[in-house]
This record gives C-alpha cells, sequence and structure tokens, in this order.
C-alpha cells in the first residue's frame, strides 16, 4: 500500500547526507568527546563544528548554543533554569496558552515550588496580543516565554513584537522554536529573543538532539549537574552521532529553507482549499500567517482518532488534537485556546507536509480524506446536525 | 496499538445505522467528552432479535459499538445485561487501558437500550 506521510510536525525522516555524516561516529570516531587520543579529540571537534553549524541556522554564536536530547528538555531547561537563576529578583513568569506541554508542565511545576505564571490568551486566530504580553510584565516578572509557531494550529507569533517589550522592561524572553525552525526563517537577533528551542528531528536530523541558544551573558542555572560538558551547563557524555547529525541538518536547512518552503507552501494551500471544500470543516489557525507547511483542521460530527486510524488504514499518517489522541484524554488546550468548543475540538486533524510530499500525494489526500469523512459521518449520530448537544462538561473520564 | 480485532470491527462495522422502528434505544457519553453511543434493539419473546449503533468516538468506541451490537443479536435480556465492559474489552481481545471507559459506555448504553425496552413495556 502507498503512503503518504502528513505528519511532519511530529518528526521526519532523516536526511540521507545526514546519516552519511552521522556512520563515523558510531563506528571509526567513537570516542568519548573528553577523551585526550584520538579518536575522542575527533569527536570533540566534530562536536564543535556542529555546534558553528547549528549556530548559524538561527544566526547565534556557536558558544550560545547548548546542546540538549530534546526540545522538552531544551523548554524545562530554559523555564527551570532561569527561574532558579534569577528567583532572588523576582518569582514571576509570562507564557501563553498555547504552549506545548513541555512549557505549560514546567510552568506548572514551577508554580508548585512557588513561582506565579500569567497565562496569556490567544485570539480565534492564535495569536498572543504583545500588549497583553506588556500588561502581564510586573516588577517581579524574571521571564516571558511564548511559543514561535504552533505545532497544533500552525500559527507564527509576533516574536520579534515581544522581544522588544521584553528587552525594554528588562525581562529575559524565551521563545520554543521546535516546530518553526527548519520551515522558516529563524534568526535570534532580528526576533530580540535572550533564549530560543529547537530540535534537529523537525529538520530532517536525527531524533534525541536539540538545543537551547542561550544570549550571551545570560547565567541559567544547570539543569543536570555533573561534569563539565556543554560548559558545564548540562553535564553527560554528548550524544556525538546525533549532535553532529543536527550540525549537518542544520547546513542543510540553512542552505535549502527557500526551496522546501517553494516545494510545500503550492501543495499545503491546495490542501486547504479542496479540504475547505468538504461540507462542515473549518480551518484552525491563522489562515495567512502560519507555517508554510502546516494545515490544521476541526471536522465536525466526527472524532480526530477515528480520522486518523482510518486515514492510516489508505496510508495516510497525520495528527488529532482530540481526546481520545491523547492518553491524557483531554481536548487539545491549544484548540480549546483559540474559542473552538470541546465537542468540535474532538474532531481536530493536522496535515504537515514536508519535502517529499508530492502533488499525487495531495490528490490522492483530498479524495481519501472525502471518502473518511463521509464514512464517519455515517456512523456518527450527529451526521445531520449536533442534536442532544445540552450538556457542556465532561464527567465521563473522571 | 489496537488488537487485530478491534481494527476489524473499527474498519468493517458491524450493524450500523439507525433503527426506526427500534423497541429500545439507549444513549451513553457526551460528545465534550469525545465518545456518544447509541444502541437502537429489537426485541421478540424477550430476545433481542436485532441490534444497530450511531457513535461519534475514537477507533475503540465504534469497535466497542459494533461487538456489542454483534454480541447481543440472539442474547435474552437478561443474558444482554450482563455484558460488562470486561467481557466486551475481552471479546475484541483487549483495549489499551486509556480505553477502557468505551467499553464502558457500550455496556452501558446497552443497559439503556434495554431498561428503554422494558419501560416502554410497562406503558
Amino acid at each position: 500500500m502507498k503512503t503518504i506521510y502528513l505528519d511532519h510536525v511530529a518528526t521526519n525522516p532523516l536526511h540521507p547526507d545526514v546519516l552519511d555524516a552521522m556512520l563515523p561516529y558510531f563506528k571509526e570516531h567513537y570516542g568519548n568527546p573528553l577523551s585526550v587520543y584520538e579518536s575522542g579529540v575527533k569527536a570533540r571537534e566534530a562536536i564543535e563544528d556542529a555546534r558553528e553549524r547549528t549556530a548559524s541556522l538561527v544566526n547565534a554564536k556557536a558558544k550560545e548554543i547548548i546542546f540538549t536530547a530534546s526540545g522538552a528538555e531544551a523548554n524545562n531547561f530554559a523555564l527551570k533554569g532561569i527561574a532558579y537563576a534569577n528567583q532572588s529578583k523576582g518569582k514571576h513568569i509570562i507564557i501563553s496558552r498555547i504552549e506545548h506541554h513541555s512549557i505549560l508542565n514546567t510552568a506548572r511545576f514551577l508554580e508548585k515550588s512557588g513561582f506565579a505564571v500569567t497565562y496569556i490568551p490567544v485570539d480565534k486566530n492564535g495569536i498572543v496580543n504583545p500588549a497583553d504580553v506588556e500588561k502581564a510584565i510586573i516588577k517581579e516578572t524574571i521571564l516571558i516565554s511564548i511559543i514561535h509557531a504552533s505545532p497544533e494550529i500552525g500559527t507564527i507569533q509576533p516574536i520579534a513584537e515581544i522581544g522588544k517589550i521584553a528587552k525594554k522592561k528588562g525581562v529575559i524572553f524565551h521563545t520554543d522554536a521546535v516546530a518553526s525552525v527548519g520551515n522558516i526563517p529563524v534568526d535570534v537577533q532580528s526576533l530580540g529573543v535572550d533564549m530560543l528551542t529547537f530540535a534537529a528531528h523537525q529538520f530532517y536530523g536525527p531524533k534525541g538532539a536539540a538545543a537551547l541558544y542561550v544570549k550571551e551573558g545570560i547565567r541559567i542555572v544547570p539543569l543536570i549537574y555533573g561534569g563539565i560538558q556543554e560548559g558545564g551547563r548540562r553535564a553527560g557524555t554528548e550524544n556525538v552521532p546525533a549532535i553532529v547529525g543536527m550540525g549537518k541538518a542544520a547546513e542543510l536547512a540553512k542552505r535549502d529553507l527557500q526551496k522546501r518552503t517553494d516545494h510545500v507552501r503550492p501543495l499545503r494551500d491546495k490542501l486547504i482549499e479542496n479540504t475547505l471544500k468538504v461540507d462542515k470543516v473549518i480551518l484552525t489557525g491563522h489562515p495567512e500567517n502560519r507555517l508554510p507547511n502546516h494545515a490544521s483542521f476541526v471536522v465536525e460530527y466526527i472524532e480526530g482518532e477515528a480520522m486518523m486510524l482510518l486515514l492510516a488504514a489508505k496510508g495516510i499518517y497525520a495528527a488529532s488534537g482530540s481526546a481520545c489522541s491523547s492518553k491524557a484524554l483531554k481536548a487539545s488546550p491549544v484548540i480549546i485556546s483559540i474559542g473552538i468548543p470541546a465537542h468540535l475540538a474532538q474532531g481536530s486533524v493536522v496535515f504537515t507536509l514536508g519535502e517529499g510530499t508530492t502533488e499525487d500525494d495531495i490528490n490522492y489526500f483530498n479524495e481519501t480524506f472525502s471518502q473518511v469523512i463521509k464514512r464517519l459521518r455515517e456512523i456518527s449520530p450527529f451526521a445531520k446536525g449536533w442534536e442532544g448537544l445540552e450538556d457542556s462538561t465532561c464527567t465521563a473520564r473522571k | 496499538m489496537y488488537s487485530a480485532k478491534v481494527m476489524d470491527h473499527f474498519t468493517n462495522p458491524r450493524n450500523v445505522g439507525e433503527m426506526p422502528d427500534a423497541d429500545g434505544i439507549g444513549t451513553e457519553g457526551n460528545p465534550v467528552c469525545g465518545d456518544v453511543m447509541k444502541i437502537y434493539i429489537k426485541v421478540k419473546d424477550e430476545k433481542i432479535v436485532d441490534a444497530k449503533f450511531q457513535t461519534f468516538g475514537c477507533g475503540a468506541a465504534i469497535a466497542v459499538s459494533s461487538m456489542v451490537t454483534e454480541m447481543t443479536k440472539g442474547m435474552t435480556l437478561d443474558e444482554a445485561l450482563k455484558i460488562t465492559k470486561a467481557s466486551l474489552a475481552e471479546a475484541l481481545d483487549g483495549l489499551p487501558p486509556q480505553k477502557m471507559h468505551c467499553s464502558n459506555l457500550g455496556a452501558d448504553a446497552l443497559h439503556k437500550a434495554i431498561e428503554d425496552y422494558k419501560n416502554k413495556q410497562q406503558k
């Protein structure tokens, strides 16, 4: 069966050049980067070379890059590291309501540890109003963290505007750019951020390699204590092949970004145009100001996981923000935050394209999607409307 | 994640649809939570002779609905009342722990349909 991968926001295949770059560090140059003999020295040099390339992708200095094992780790590091380094100055943090779980749950952890967190709402397109961020800043505010682009609704935030506000107020500003780096140009200087999270597997690099950009001069408390790796800021023997892979993927992403965007955007537009022809399908996220490879919808009267499974049975792989797709069994807070009612949030679907997506894939998708919707609506008791939807609260899962 | 049997009942659900002349109808769940099951039964001589369903929900919910309608056909009402979330999950070769609530809804919707039938008989 033909398979069509439309879940690039979850992860991406490894670029063949990235694999080639990584292989010697599994086979020949397997030394510990702290060792003084040749295989260790080669590994150390490879890490520093990868650091240069990784930094270059976001216009940072090499010494401002700390490698981590995942975007989630980098996000934890950013929030906890800044909170604990600056708690004598204040214990107030600002984040948005549409952050990734690795930010939301870390913020909740910090709340339990005595920090106060302000959650900034978003409008119906998922945009944070910079004025709301400015209003939320108080004397005790030590950190603002606003996601750059939402993996669920694709919306790109006005990070540069928020960056100016943070700078004016003297507050450290972090952005989670996992979904955006590799898909749109990301420049830490023009965005005005002090910290930025990004992950290699989002731009055809390996899983298990990510980075936190920390602007020179920003003091951060390590998340992992131990040895002197990463300048003493992140201990643990480095995953050399993965870091090398991230460096290579960063180099390719910088070189090919425009080509990749030019390839996916028209295909994505075609997918959106055709999907919206299906009755009772709503685009979520900003209609224009969104990631170029990202299309997200809510489909009325049917549930997201059922859609995903039936599409997968026909070879199409995608994602959903429905409660049943989540192990937490809760509808996506991002979808709820843009004002989508909980019953509609169950029908959320996300399709993300990549450099391997073809016109034929999109044609097959459009044809199959309408069939799947028709089939599932035939099963649904709501196919004629949301009759009997009086109860607005969910108690069944308690 | 799902057993082959769950996937079979999900991709080829049995007994889908409305039953305009149903003797009992049971609805369980809430679309806000993500699952609603509507079970229709036709009863003759205290036996369920036909059953149909409509479901808004995940793969497990659809598979459970299909299975519950298959299991009940031919059962007496008393036998059908003994169907539980555990027996439904077992009939499907198991469900992931986080999906057990779906089989719960299936059993509850069936029991409500039987109750509806009995209430109608008393009128």
